[in-house]
């Protein structure tokens, strides 16, 4: 390479430290504010050329380490955020990859289009969505979110491709969770659901124990369109895995008293409250964990239906408090998010068990049924149950507590999922996605030269890489051999 | 690359026979250290070190022999552990000597010996790792400091003073590692039972190479920028500092 300037991007950047949503395991990396597609076609050309690694990122919601590249460039693709194309009589709505569910709800919910899969917060990227194959309440019936990209426009070391699930299904798939290392999603087209009303029709129970939980699950999840429990990680012995469980479905028009069928589809969420910048260590500890965890068990009603909610309070409780991740202390937090296949109950209960007798302080604990997976070989959500639980860093043995957790879990043929992970031993890798081979061939055939590179495939070894030492000792124009590193 | 409690896949120790270092690294293995250089000046021990660790599952372990006070080489070495390793997770810094402080005191050349081997060589050696990891945006340092550098006694001014002397150059090490990504910690032990201090009387609050490791873990876990071990020293020495020197002078050990 020519090599005379040291940052030869072509875009500016600044050195930043940047950590997912836990808060764990800061990086520096070179941050790129990008404005336009060209843009990051010109640093994913650069970045080839350099040997520096490189990664999009969204709204940094993924818990872990999945958007960040220590020493590398980070594409921030915020800026690549609006509406380009929206055909109302297919529902098809074209965006940049930096547009939030949060932008698209607000602009399509008044015209009467929902996303069709939306997490437990607003404030992700459709990009990110895509490199995670993000899920959400209604999985059971509805798959994942990849099901509803009918296109996108990918960035790659081999050039910016054009890709859909006709159109080179194999990169399309292996794009759906492949956690940003085929390219940099530039563009998406989404297949939006037609909704009557911004309101949803709440059923609310309570389950005795993880039992009575997933007996109820099992037996009725069909009849509604989303549906997720919030279990009791630190009830013990009969109680154990106590839980409440919604279940929603779009209110229709008619489903509405006659006085709110004006504004039917108004769609306006706020920010009501606002985590201090540095609370202290402990907040959250078994204790008032505990304390919280009888309130909202007690809080919920034993049974109750029809219940009219506004959309976001159903499914994105949490965004109206901001930067509630600080409430975990200084240390971060890690989310353990697993899935286990129908017919392991019990694992999951084993799983239960655990924490309850290690008295790690879980507050949401989510459970929830997966439907049918999509074809994505490092899809997270495949058939089974999934239970998704919070905790703060510090407590000595929550490392080996959580290393013990994984063996149960690929013990029962299941995985975690890597846009929650932080802290996964890299040998389990392989069993929680026995379809890594196949992944990495199509990885590889756009991105030989292993240009896209997080923390998080550094640490776990997703995929094979040079390291930044020798790639820059390459860029002084030293080349001798080349070694590659598996890690 | 680091997980989120702080645990590194891959380390270099500059002083990889040192009794607290080989306890760190045996925890460390039995979380996520799998890739390991020893450096040190005893090509034997380290060898031991080496099969020892890669008994209890490390896939890598590479030794390379240097004496810290060499500092004409300390560049080149940890440029050639860095391009071992590719990314270099973690660096514990463990070497130092004792020294015989009645003899050494009398001696200009020992006492020259002393503060280079504990505070003028880990300081070039720091200063060289410090620039690989700024380059590559992470990576944790980890100096062994003393709790004999805090308020130096007669009885071993030699030792407390280099130690002295390495814990304010590692403080500032830190300061200027904000915002690169690389963060620094110090752990300022006690007493701690090793070969170091074998046959010598032991001080209040002693402790073992094992606590000293499990509190290097959980330092590591928290991301702290000091650790003292025990931990309840931090405390006894916010006083001792303040103690007027007739009375520090006449405290035992």
């Amino acid at each position: 390479m020519s090599g005379a300037s040291p940052k030869p991007y072509g875009v500016p950047t600044t050195r930043q430290t940047l950590t997912g949503w836990g808060r764990t395991a800061p990086s520096a990396c070179d941050v790129a504010q990008v404005r336009s597609g060209l843009e990051v076609d010109r640093l994913v050309s650069s970045a080839a050329e350099s040997g520096q690694g490189i990664v999009a990122r969204g709204l940094a919601r993924s818990y872990g380490d999945a958007a960040q590249c220590a020493g590398g460039i980070v594409i921030d693709t915020t800026g690549l955020d609006g509406v380009l194309d929206f055909d109302p009589g297919a529902g098809l709505v074209r965006v940049g990859s930096g547009t939030s569910i949060d932008a698209l709800l607000r602009a399509f919910v008044p015209r009467g289009w929902f996303v069709p899969v939306t997490p437990g917060t607003r404030y992700v990227t459709v990009g990110g969505a895509i490199a995670a194959d993000i899920h959400g309440k209604n999985h059971h019936r509805d798959g994942s979110f990849c099901s509803y990209v009918t296109r996108l426009s990918l960035a790659t070391p081999s050039g910016r491709l054009e890709i859909s699930p006709e159109r080179d299904p194999e990169l399309f798939w292996a794009t759906a969770g492949g956690m940003g290392m085929t390219g940099a999603v530039v563009e998406a087209t989404l297949r939006m659901l037609p909704v009557e009303t911004a309101i949803m029709m709440v059923d609310t129970e309570r389950a005795a124990n993880l039992d009575d939980c997933m007996e109820r699950m099992a037996r009725r999840d069909a009849e509604y369109r989303y549906s997720v429990a919030w279990i009791d990680c630190l009830a013990r012995g009969a109680k154990l895995g106590r839980a409440v469980l919604t279940r929603a479905d779009h209110a229709r028009l008619a489903d509405l008293p006659t006085a709110r069928r004006g504004d039917a589809l108004c769609f306006a969420p706020q920010v009501r409250a606002q985590v201090p910048a540095t609370p202290p260590p402990g907040l959250l500890n078994p204790l008032t964990v505990a304390a919280f965890n009888e309130f909202w068990f007690r809080k919920a009603p034993r049974a109750r239906t029809g219940e009219l909610q506004a959309m976001a309070a159903f499914f994105h409780p949490l965004d109206g408090v901001g930067a509630w991740n600080r409430l975990y202390g200084p240390w971060g937090m890690v989310q353990y998010q697993f899935v286990v296949p129908f017919g392991a109950e019990d694992s999951l209960l084993d799983v239960l068990r655990r924490l309850s007798e290690g008295r790690v302080a879980s507050f949401l604990a989510v459970l929830k049924r997966f439907g049918d997976a999509d074809p994505g070989p490092l899809s997270f959500p495949v058939q089974g149950w999934t239970l998704a639980l919070d905790m703060p860093v510090g407590p000595p043995g929550l490392g080996p507590l959580l290393d013990a957790l994984d063996e149960i879990v690929a013990g029962a043929g299941g995985r975690v999922y890597l846009a929650k992970d932080s802290r996964l031993r890299p040998e389990m890798l392989k069993t929680m996605y026995p379809r890594l081979p196949e992944w990495r061939v199509t990885r590889d055939r756009v991105d030989p030269g292993g240009t896209f590179v997080s923390d998080l495939a550094r640490r776990l070894g997703l995929v094979s890489m040079h390291s930044p030492l020798r790639a820059s000792r390459r860029g002084r124009s030293n080349p001798g051999p080349e070694e590659d590193v598996v890690r | 690359m680091n997980d989120a409690m702080g645990m590194p896949q891959s380390a270099v120790v500059v002083g990889g026979t040192s009794d607290i270092a080989r306890a760190v690294l045996r925890s460390l293995v039995a979380r996520r250290l799998r890739r390991i250089v020893l450096i040190g000046r005893d090509e034997i021990g380290l060898a031991m070190a080496a099969r020892e660790l890669q008994a209890l599952g490390a896939q890598q372990v590479d030794v390379l022999t240097f004496d810290v006070t060499d500092f004409a080489r300390a560049d080149a070495v940890v440029r050639d552990a860095s391009t071992r390793l590719g990314q270099v997770d973690m660096v514990l810094v463990a070497t130092g000597v004792l020294g015989d402080q009645p003899r050494d005191e009398l001696d200009p050349e020992a006492v020259a010996r002393v503060l280079s081997t504990n505070s003028t060589g880990p300081a070039a050696v720091l200063s060289a790792f410090a620039v690989v990891l700024r380059q590559q945006g992470h990576g944790r340092i980890i100096v062994l400091s003393s709790v004999a550098g805090v308020r130096v006694r007669r009885a071993n001014y030699l030792y407390g003073a280099s130690k002295a002397g390495l814990d304010a150059f590692a403080q500032g090490l830190g300061e200027a590692l904000r915002d690169s990504g690389a963060s620094l910690m110090i752990v300022r032990p006690g007493w701690v039972a090793t070969r170091m201090t074998k046959g010598r009387d032991p001080a209040p609050f002693a402790t073992t190479r094992d606590a000293v490791a499990a509190d290097v873990i959980a330092g590591m876990e928290r991301s702290s920028a000091v650790v003292w071990s025990p931990g309840s020293l931090r405390l006894v020495f916010a006083m001792l500092r303040l103690l007027p020197r007739g009375l520090w002078r006449r405290l035992p050990g």
